[in-house]
């Protein structure tokens, strides 16, 4: 498993690899906001929490279809389904190894970026608490999509229908818990069910996205 | 240790290709599948890897023990061949790649990364990896393709070496190694038009 991660770490790292790519998206959505709705610093601190995790999902969303479709071209994945590592780990696995150069950047980048939108300062660990709980689900349910979508010749689109909707919880709690952070008010009620999603994700999605899997590789 | 085959039948596409595909494989031994194009070869080879489930019939012996190269090779362009083989080892709980490398004469290619190699030295890598698994059956789908005539003899002496050394092999090609295996052709499996009933492979229908 350890293998895998490490793999899966160096070649997002190496040219092409696609590390980046979503904090460069999240970087370029949170800097054209201020410029679209103008400098009004009162209303930009006010949407400051949403447009932050909207950034952080869609950036999630864009490196989705390389998780997997590469390993398939390349015959990785029927390798890897008749390795002893079973499958359902190695995909759990992948979603971890996605969530830390996707998720983890996006994490780290936030409080940086909530500057350039006027956001509260004392919303700023909120802002981190609350990205760094939901963007592991974020991951996960993207490699549940990535997995049922990957024989799909260009099933980027379909992807991206098919993991939006279960994406909308894991956004409204996540930009409640911000919101409320931002705004000084109670955030566990948000925080917690954010938590209790990102646990579910983690512990139930790896078993669906490796039957899904399974039914592409036959 | 012995791979057996009962009775077996296999679809493609929700279409039966094969069926009553019956036989053994002891340790040592090595067989290897002829048929014309679309005779089920490839599915063949991917039941019995576990890739696909058999329609009918039993296989024993394999969970667990195969180590499978289909057409892809299964390197990824911006790793090392070394990097792309050690990956594979540690996935299979082992750590010794050296086997690998000097059975398919990789060494002096170890540190290139594996998208610069051309076609017939991206096959040796993929073909050293069966070796770096320490896996008893090998399931092999075409392996010659773009090998040149050297690297060929590789591969049947690291074949040979294999069987020799109790490992079984299961080959489909058409090339000639110089192994002494059975020759099965596997059209005589070929399934009957009648099979077609109820034999869809799809789970969603």
């Amino acid at each position: 498993m350890i293998a895998l991660l490490i793999r899966d770490l160096r070649l997002a790292l190496r040219a092409g690899g696609g590390f980046g790519l979503g904090l460069a998206f999240f970087l370029i959505i949170t800097l054209l906001v201020p410029f679209s709705v103008g400098p009004q610093s009162q209303l930009l601190s006010t949407i400051a929490p949403g447009v932050l995790w909207m950034g952080a999902l869609l950036a999630c969303l864009l490196s989705l279809d390389r998780l997997l479709a590469l390993d398939f071209e390349d015959g990785t994945l029927d390798v890897l389904a008749t390795a002893p590592l079973p499958l359902e780990a190695a995909l759990a696995v992948k979603g971890l190894a996605h969530w830390i150069t996707t998720g983890l950047p996006l994490v780290i980048a936030a409080p940086f970026l909530a500057v350039l939108l006027n956001m509260p300062p004392q919303g700023f660990a909120w802002l981190v608490i609350s990205l760094a709980l939901g963007t592991p689900a974020l991951s996960m349910i993207g490699t549940f999509g990535a997995a049922l979508t990957v024989g799909i010749k260009r099933g980027g689109l379909l992807l991206s229908l098919l993991v939006l909707p279960l994406y909308v919880p894991t956004l409204i709690f996540g930009a409640e818990a911000a919101r409320r952070g931002a705004a000084g008010m109670a955030v566990e009620t948000p925080l917690f069910v954010l938590a209790g999603m990102s646990l579910a994700c983690i512990a139930l999605l790896p078993f669906a996205a490796a039957a899904a899997l399974r039914m592409t590789l036959r | 240790m012995r791979l057996t085959l009962a009775d077996v039948a296999v679809a493609r596409g929700g279409v039966p290709v094969l069926s009553g595909v019956s036989f053994a494989l002891n340790p040592g031994e090595a067989m290897i599948l002829r048929g014309p194009n679309g005779a089920g070869k490839t599915t063949l080879l991917r039941t019995v890897a576990g890739l696909q489930p058999a329609l009918s019939g039993s296989i024993d012996g394999a969970t667990d023990a195969v180590a499978y190269a289909g057409h892809a090779d299964g390197l990824k362009a911006m790793l090392s061949v070394a990097e792309n083989l050690s990956f594979w080892a540690r996935v299979y709980g082992r750590s010794d790649i050296a086997g690998g490398l000097d059975a398919y004469a990789l060494g002096p290619l170890r540190d290139r990364l594996a998208g610069t190699l051309s076609a017939g030295q991206k096959r040796r890598a993929g073909l050293a990896r069966l070796l770096v698994t320490g896996r008893p059956i090998w399931i092999l789908d075409e392996p010659t393709v773009s090998l040149d005539s050297h690297a060929v003899t590789l591969f049947a002496a690291a074949v040979r070496a294999h069987l020799a050394q109790g490992g079984m092999a299961l080959l489909a090609t058409h090339i000639d190694l110089g192994l002494d295996a059975r020759v099965c052709d596997i059209s005589s499996w070929a399934s009957l038009p009648d099979d077609l009933l109820g034999a869809s492979d799809e789970a969603f229908l």
